[in-house]
């Protein structure tokens, strides 16, 4: 299995090199193979007889993170589902893509992204999950702006980037949740250990932080917004991403996972109710759209609604329902898209108002959308795929288990009218979609191509789909016992067993259906008379717009708040630095009681320190108000005499020695520079700024002190000076105690201090020679 | 003889803090005139006398302390005083303290 997943990394690795010679050879048939060898590989694992197979392979085992591949019933739908489509998409691109297109990085990110999406419905391990659903993320992101010369490609690109990753992020914190918990990284493991999560204190945010991954994964309201912008990609690109695959990974994740949430109540509430308000909001913007993409978009949306409700729902035909629905999904759905991707191709717009007529021009391409859009309306035909599953879905809303009080017991009575809400538009836009596109009045001249029909290799990929519906639709158990079984019974937990009939009389299902038909209808053929509904609700009110103005925001005040305190003035940095330091230092001083003065061991004052003292803080204080650089300098330079003097009353000759010369020197390279600097000038500040350093200054000052005098009175160990006065001349061979601890006992020190002074000098140096050649 | 020195000790004690006392009265004044000198070779002189005010005070300190580990000191203050003397009035004078080579 490790291979299979591998594989489309490895060939993408080589897809550059074959794109060399596309105008020979198109490079989509190396991309077609290799999807058609994993279906290969993954189909004889369908049968009756299904066991699990895991596998494991070694990637960092000092954190437990091990390519561990868990192939059940579940994961084997959607490895069939990401390599069947995948294969019927790459094909369909060859003709679909022209040869001037940039092949090599179409197919490279093709790759990825399929290779990712095995690796998010095969992976045990929740990191390696985790790894390989950032990388659908990202391969997703490149090949929505393929065509990156576009703004809305870019926009789209970046739209679902923000909004998958920010969800992605929010999966990671409930992994890392789960796997601290559980002890564990293996889901298996995980759903094994259900009671300790169940009543683990952080449910909650589990519960919330993995929701909302898969939430902004699958485009659950509110999160659809970037899937109508995605629709700026290359149409295989939609067939394959944005309708059979990655927005089904949300749903796959909350699959996985609804054995061990699905105990919960709240999980009930929250993915039931979001997912059918996806569902119905999504049908009822479906309606609105012009475009053939963003209808199917828009459709999209709805159905994932459709499918994360019924796995909210939780019951054993519910989960059935919805596994069910998701492998039919995928075959009409991507059949629709290319057929748009045709229409698109062969009359150059996708603009519904435009087209029209299109039946005797594309009579294949109508007749592979008629039994898509019935499929997706749900319409009673034995030979139609869709219809099983919306009946499921009734039955499914109308056989609710849970609690009948509380909001549990509100929602269940109104899911099975929301429900129908839902399907009666999904009805209006499929109606919309097929007869606005193929029938009523041809206007031929308005196109910009004369349209033709497709030519074959475009249309074989939705005709096996197609036939896939169509199969599906008269021969349901057919993949029942080998397939759709397993796949449900890994998600419930249990065994679940279900038969898929026609017709089962007239039981409450069916008539919800009859009515989602008759109204429908009406609805459809009144349009025209209820658009204006659409200038009510959702009105003004876009998630686009609050999507846009976040962003727009976001920007604008992070540079309202960086430029708030960086102005590019050095002396507000300074003042931000101290003020930091003072308040954190102060506060922490206080509250952990570290200001404390004692004043039982100190020494005598006597009357030289007491004057030097007072010489010092007079000539600092003239420093600071002084207004002449000179004078400044010439004061500051009787500062650092007093302290050398200082250092003679304390016994300090070395110390005092350094002192004096370092102080001149010091005042012989400000005279250097003096001649280059302006004259120091009255700094026009205003009173508030002033005052504040006066302060900040005063506060500094004050907590220095405290901190020396506490330090001060806190002695907690004797000094070992008393080691290098006994030892200084025994083992150091010296009498002068500090020159021996500068080259003998610490050493080092010195070493760097000196090297220090080396690269201080080299780059004064270097910063006068190449100063110069500027000049010159 | 011990009474003698502990005697002498004491004198040169008390004449030690009388010219500590001294030569920090010349120091004050000699601060006064560097912190408002109108000019500034006003402030060069006064530095330059407080420089040696405080070699005195370094010697006077060393006969305090009873050591001879200021002699360096002194000597060291002496040497940098004129050296920074110097190179103020020829900044004062000129502008500049090294000249470049007239090439």
């Amino acid at each position: 299995m490790l291979l299979a997943v591998l594989l489309p990394f490895i060939i993408a690795i080589f897809i550059p090199l074959l794109s060399k010679w596309k105008n020979e050879f198109h490079t989509g048939f190396v991309a077609t193979a290799v999807p058609v060898v994993i279906f290969i590989y993954f189909v004889q694992f369908l049968g009756a007889g299904f066991e699990p197979v895991t596998q494991e392979y070694s990637w960092v085992p000092s954190l437990d993170m091990n390519l561990v591949f868990h192939l059940d019933g579940l994961s084997l739908l959607f490895v069939l589902l990401i390599s069947g489509i995948g294969s019927l998409v790459a094909f369909y691109s060859i003709y679909y893509l022209h040869k001037s297109e940039q092949l090599g990085h179409f197919y490279v990110y093709f790759l990825l992204f399929m290779g990712s999406m095995l690796g998010v419905v095969l992976s045990d391990n929740v990191f390696v999950l985790y790894t390989f659903w950032e990388f659908t993320s990202l391969s997703s992101f490149l090949l929505i702006g393929f065509w990156n010369y576009r703004e809305a490609s870019r926009y789209g690109a970046l739209k679902s980037m923000l909004i998958t990753v920010f969800g992605g992020l929010s999966l990671l914190g409930g992994l890392v949740f789960l796997s601290v918990i559980t002890n564990t990284t293996s889901i298996q493991e995980m759903l094994s250990q259900q009671e300790l999560i169940l009543n683990h204190e952080f449910f909650p945010l589990i519960l919330g932080f993995i929701l909302l991954g898969a939430f902004t994964k699958s485009a659950q309201f509110p999160f659809h917004i970037w899937l109508p912008d995605a629709m700026e990609a290359p149409t295989p690109v939609s067939a394959y991403l944005h309708s059979a695959t990655m927005v089904k990974a949300g749903i796959f994740l909350v699959a996985r996972f609804s054995p061990m949430l699905s105990s919960s109540e709240w999980f009930f509430i929250i993915v039931s109710t979001v997912g059918i308000a996806t569902l119905c909001w999504g049908s009822y913007m479906a309606v609105r759209q012009t475009d053939l993409k963003a209808i199917l978009a828009f459709s999209t949306i709805s159905q994932l609604g459709m499918i994360m409700a019924m796995l909210g729902f939780g019951t054993e035909i519910a989960i059935f329902a919805a596994v069910f629905h998701i492998l039919n999904h995928a075959t009409f759905k991507g059949s629709l898209f290319m057929v748009a991707g045709i229409v698109d191709h062969e009359t150059g717009t996708r603009d519904i108002r435009k087209l029209g007529g299109l039946m005797t021009f594309l009579p294949i391409t109508a007749t592979l959308a008629i039994f898509g859009t019935f499929s997706m309306a749900g319409v009673p035909l034995p030979f139609l795929n869709g219809f099983y599953s919306k009946e499921f879905f009734f039955d499914a809303s109308l056989h609710l288990e849970s609690a009948t009080s509380g909001l549990a017991g509100v929602l269940q009575t109104l899911i099975p009218y929301l429900a129908v809400f839902g399907s009666i538009f999904t009805f209006v836009y499929s109606m919309y979609f097929f007869f606005g596109t193929f029938r009523g009045q041809a206007d031929i001249k308005k196109l910009p191509k004369k349209p033709h029909e497709a030519p074959v290799g475009m249309l074989i990929s939705p005709i096996v789909l197609v036939a896939g519906v169509i199969i599906i639709g008269l021969f349901p158990s057919l993949i029942n016992k080998p397939f759709i079984e397993h796949a449900a019974s890994a998600v419930g937990g249990t065994t679940i067993t279900e038969d898929i009939y026609f017709w089962h009389g007239i039981i409450p299902p069916f008539i919800m259906s009859i009515a989602v038909l008759v109204f429908g209808t009406i609805l459809y053929l009144t349009r025209t008379k209820w658009q204006a509904v659409y200038r009510a609700v959702p009105g003004k009110l876009s998630l686009n717009k609050f999507y846009d103005g976040l962003v727009d925001r976001t920007e604008n005040y992070s540079v309202i708040v960086t430029n708030g305190y960086m102005n590019g003035s050095l002396g507000r940095y300074v003042r931000l630095i101290l003020s930091a330091i003072l308040i954190v230092t102060f506060s922490v001083m206080a509250f952990t009681g570290g200001f404390s003065m004692e004043f039982n061991n100190l020494s005598e004052v006597t009357i030289p320190e007491s004057i030097i003292a007072a010489l010092m803080i007079v000539a600092a204080v003239g420093a600071s108000i002084a207004n002449k650089r000179i004078a400044a300098i010439l004061i500051l330079g009787v500062v650092g005499y007093g302290l050398a003097m200082l250092f003679v009353l304390y016994r300090a000759p070395d110390l005092a020695l350094t002192q004096f010369i370092i102080e001149t020197v010091t005042v012989a390279l400000f005279l250097l520079v003096f001649r280059h600097l302006p004259d120091l000038e009255v700094r026009k500040d205003s009173v508030l700024t002033n005052s504040l350093n006066l302060v900040l200054s005063i506060g500094f000052g004050l907590l220095l002190t405290m901190i020396a005098i506490s330090a001060h009175s806190n002695k907690l160990f004797n000094s070992i000076s008393s080691y290098f006065v006994d030892n200084s001349y025994k083992l150091g061979g010296g009498d002068n105690i500090v020159n021996v601890i500068l080259v003998d006992f610490r050493g080092l020190d010195t070493l760097f201090e000196i090297a220090v002074l080396g690269i201080a000098a080299m780059a004064i140096y270097s910063l006068i020679r190449l100063g110069r050649k500027k000049e010159e | 003889m011990e009474q003698t020195l502990e005697v002498t000790r004491a004198f040169v004690n008390i004449a030690a803090v009388i010219s500590i006392i001294g030569v920090s009265i010349s120091v004050l004044l000699l601060l006064y005139r560097v912190l408002f000198g109108p000019s500034n070779p006003d402030r060069i002189l006064a530095v330059d006398g407080l420089g040696v005010n405080v070699m005195g005070l370094a010697g006077i300190l060393a006969i305090l302390l009873v050591t001879n580990q200021l002699n360096d000191v002194i000597l060291l203050i002496g040497i940098l005083l004129f050296i920074g003397t110097i190179a103020l009035a020829k900044f004062i004078e000129k502008g500049v303290i090294i000249d470049r080579d007239m090439d």
